[in-house]
């Protein structure tokens, strides 16, 4: 017996849920914002690339939509077990790789910027 | 005297609305839909700074200028605040007790002090954003 | 003191005569301060005598009486009348095999409670020449866990529980956790590597409705979470100290 591999999944969605409480509610909030018309200073595409240029911006933002990715990810099998989805191996392996998808994803646009 | 103990059924996919702590539980769990949309979302977002292009960019801002993103975005950020955020803050206590001397600080404690923090980040990346 | 006529809807099951469970009413005269146990025995003696249910103490520390009242897993002897309506359907709790009316069979639970380790678990002898004592605040930070009366109204709540049997469940992993945080015990490892396991700590999703039915504030969510804390960090600890402990 020993602990399950679980035990590294958790950890990175009890990290991302952290995240994603803090800092996902402003993230929607800008969203809202620029949609109703007004697009802040700081959302013009010189500061906010020169934002993501930066290393540290770049940190941030990766950490964010990664964590998060894997947040979601280790959510929704829980949701397709307890909508009675029993193939969990299946869900499993399909929500970590769209997670992990994402997370290359973010890296190589951030590698870009 | 012989047994049969008998096995009450549990259906698999509607379990959850037997009564309200399930169906809030289900709602809670449900945002981790929206999670994964606004994570895509973003990653659109860096994938249209990458391209360079103020065009492109403006474009996309555009995009999100219509009635249907609009309404969009502000339900997502209720739903989201009240079902994920609140939600997580009100648990928080419980994975992170804290002792002191003998006695255990007060649940609320703990969530204020969540809350505080959440409004201090928010307000940072308002900040950042030229939001205030 | 004044009475009141409360309406009775008991789950009945007799395994040697019923192929499924049914309903059967009764309507009993009650003391307004009575709690739905003392209706139950009001039927037993002088109702229907035939109807079987586990009952002990009375006061909330045997665990024997835990029940569905109105769909919402309790103890009927600190269920009271006064907070019901006038109509009340009793069951046994659920996720449990009936046995017998309003009994259930609770040997699955039982036997996962061993694989708690539910002892103190000493890798060092204790000191020598002097008690090995214990703090007040040492004491404290595990007393609620002790609370436990083993009355399984957790698991009536716990849909994962529901969903698949093969969970440990909220009143074993609390019993756990009460030892793992133990100032005298050194057994936490030697625990996680059991209850982090498969069907263990992992399969809670944290609904909680577990610490919002028990009857002793134990708290057993709390326990679950902070030990997948536990798990988590002894996960990490194993793969980089390199090997079990």
């Amino acid at each position: 017996m020993a602990i399950a591999k679980k035990a590294f999944v958790w950890g990175l969605f009890a990290a991302g849920g952290t995240v994603t409480a803090f800092v996902f509610p402003v993230l929607i909030a800008l969203f809202l914002i620029v949609a109703l018309g007004d697009v802040p200073e700081g959302l013009q595409f010189e500061n906010i690339h020169a934002f993501a240029t930066n290393w540290l911006g770049k940190a941030a933002l990766f950490i964010v939509i990664s964590l998060s990715l894997w947040h979601a990810a280790h959510r929704l099998r829980v949701v397709f077990h307890d909508f009675g989805v029993r193939m969990d191996n299946a869900v499993a392996n399909a929500v970590y790789l769209v997670a992990l998808i994402g997370t290359v994803m973010t890296a190589f646009y951030l590698y870009q910027i | 005297m012989s047994r049969q103990p008998y096995v009450r059924p549990v259906s698999k996919t509607t379990w959850y609305m037997r009564n309200g702590r399930y169906r809030k539980y289900m709602l809670r769990e449900v945002t981790c839909l929206l999670v994964g949309v606004y994570c895509f979302l973003t990653i659109w977002v860096l994938a249209t700074l990458a391209s360079g292009s103020p065009e492109s960019w403006n474009a996309l801002l555009a995009s999100q200028q219509t009635p249907v993103m609009i309404g969009f975005h502000a339900i997502a950020l209720i739903y989201f605040l009240i079902y994920q955020s609140f939600d997580w803050f009100k648990l928080a206590p419980k994975a992170m007790p804290v002792q002191l001397g003998e006695h255990k600080l007060p649940d609320r404690y703990i969530i204020i002090a969540h809350y505080v923090a959440w409004a201090v980040v928010s307000l940072f990346v308002f900040w950042l954003a030229g939001v205030i | 003191m004044s009475m009141r006529q409360m309406e009775l809807e008991v789950l009945r099951y007799d395994p040697e005569q019923d192929e499924e469970p049914r309903f059967q009413n009764y309507s009993v005269p009650c003391v307004d301060d009575w709690a739905i146990l003392d209706a139950l025995n009001y039927v037993k003696e002088n109702i229907d005598t035939t109807l079987a249910y586990r009952w002990s103490c009375h006061m909330m520390v045997c665990g024997s009486c835990g029940m569905m009242v109105n769909g919402e897993p309790s103890l009927t002897c600190k269920t009271f009348i006064r907070d019901l309506p006038d109509h009340v359907r009793i069951e046994p709790l659920e996720n449990f095999p009936i046995e017998r009316d309003l009994v259930v069979v609770l040997d699955d639970v039982m036997e996962k409670l061993r694989m708690a380790k539910p002892f103190i678990i000493r890798k060092d002898p204790p000191p020598e020449d002097q008690e090995f004592t214990q703090s007040r605040a040492a004491l404290y930070k595990f007393k609620q866990y002790t609370m436990c009366i083993n009355c399984m109204c957790c698991y009536a709540a716990c849909p994962q529980y529901a969903l698949d049997s093969s969970f440990i469940g909220p009143a074993v992993l609390a019993l756990a956790h009460r030892y793992n945080i133990d100032s005298r015990d050194q057994g936490k490892a030697e625990r996680l590597n059991l209850l982090a396991d498969h069907d263990g700590v992992w399969e809670c999703s944290f609904v909680g409705a577990c610490s919002e039915v028990c009857p002793k504030s134990v708290d057993p969510a709390a326990a679950v979470q902070q030990m997948k804390i536990d798990g988590a960090k002894e996960w990490w600890k194993q793969k980089l100290g390199g090997g079990k402990s």
